[in-house]
């Protein structure tokens, strides 16, 4: 009887010693993915037709984000907080690539993607695919996107988390589309720190 | 009797002229050249209850009422039918939530270009007015509180 109401209290003492295992870490704002076995990598194409893959951008800190043009509320807002992030950061905001990957590549040309990302800032970087190539990418980041009709048009649904990685080109923060420019400036900023030898 | 018919005729046709819907700040982003799509942004207060039930722009092929929802980190737009607006009540059209959708745009909008848009309200008697509005663009890149800050 008594050992029962012992068991009863155990999992009550992990949850108390829980706190206790947590190390200095730093803790972001953001998802830290750390590890993660997903998102490794990515293929796809610039609109100069140049192929593209992280190893691309290393010694950068990329911020990637799955989107489609013809949005007109979170691509817009995830790519001007990038923006805003970037001036915060000041000098080391010009070690922060910003990557677009279209999750529409039917619609979004080259050219539209192109001129898209540079209303941004010109530094940012439009990434498509064929319909194939796009869904191996999507799958690689657990990315959902799924057309949806409307009226004579259609929208895409997607996953809006901008994927962050270090210097090193290892996945380290998945941020949500709530998160405020300047909370995503810190997490940057504490990255940054964090992975520079 | 007849001329008094006539007066209440004109009191119900003023009345309906006057029930009050107010809008302010409606603004939409700019887009780039073929870019088909963008959002409108507003604040709309009816004095009575009523719903938004419809948009139009010559500026778009089709005007649309569309609601964003995040769902576990998914983004998700759908039109709805309509929007209630309760009455005295500040609803909201903004990022991260509702919006009036022009799709199949006729030309590019540019920054600070002005484009027209009817809002149609409809109240509880199905009686429908329509508000003409004016809503100025704002650069792509606009967030909420940057586009405010530049008026």
């Amino acid at each position: 009887m008594r050992r029962r109401s012992l068991l009863r209290l155990l999992p009550a003492a992990l949850v108390l010693a829980l706190p206790g295992c947590d190390r200095a870490a730093p803790t972001y704002f953001s998802i830290d993915i750390t590890g993660a076995d997903y998102g490794r990598d990515f293929r796809l194409t610039d609109p100069s037709g140049k192929e593209r893959t992280l190893a691309d951008f290393r010694g950068m800190v990329v911020m990637l984000f799955f989107g489609f043009t013809q949005c007109p509320d979170v691509c817009p807002t995830a790519l001007a907080r990038a923006v805003e992030v970037r001036n915060r950061l000041g000098a080391d905001g010009e070690r922060v690539q910003v990557v677009f990957v279209t999750v529409d590549p039917e619609r979004d040309t080259p050219i539209v993607l192109k001129e898209y990302t540079a209303a941004f800032d010109p530094s940012f970087l439009g990434l498509y695919g064929d319909a194939e190539h796009t869904k191996v990418v999507a799958r690689e980041f657990r990315v959902i996107y799924q057309k949806v009709p409307t009226g004579s048009s259609y929208t895409m649904d997607h996953t809006a988390l901008t994927f962050v990685f270090d210097s090193q080109g290892r996945l380290r923060l998945a941020v949500r589309h709530e998160q405020s420019a300047d909370q995503l400036a810190a997490d940057l900023r504490m990255l940054i720190k964090s992975s520079s030898p | 009797m007849k001329r008094l018919f006539l007066v209440s005729l004109l009191c119900v046709a003023t009345s309906a002229t006057f029930a009050q819907v107010t809008v302010t700040d409606p603004w939409l982003r700019a887009t780039v050249p073929q870019q088909k799509a963008t959002g409108v942004f507003l604040q709309i207060t009816s004095a009575k209850d009523a719903r938004l039930v419809e948009a139009r722009s010559p500026a778009a092929n089709v005007v649309e009422l569309h609601e964003m929802a995040m769902v576990d980190n998914v983004m998700k737009m759908r039109a709805i039918s309509g929007l209630a607006l309760p009455a005295g009540r500040v609803v909201e059209l903004k990022p991260g939530g509702y919006h009036v959708m022009l799709i199949d745009l006729k030309q590019q909008i540019k920054d600070g270009e002005v484009v027209p848009v009817t809002l149609v309200v409809e109240d509880k008697d199905k009686k429908r007015e329509t508000i003409e509005i004016n809503a100025q663009a704002r650069p792509l890149a606009a967030t909420p509180s940057t586009g405010s800050m530049k008026h």
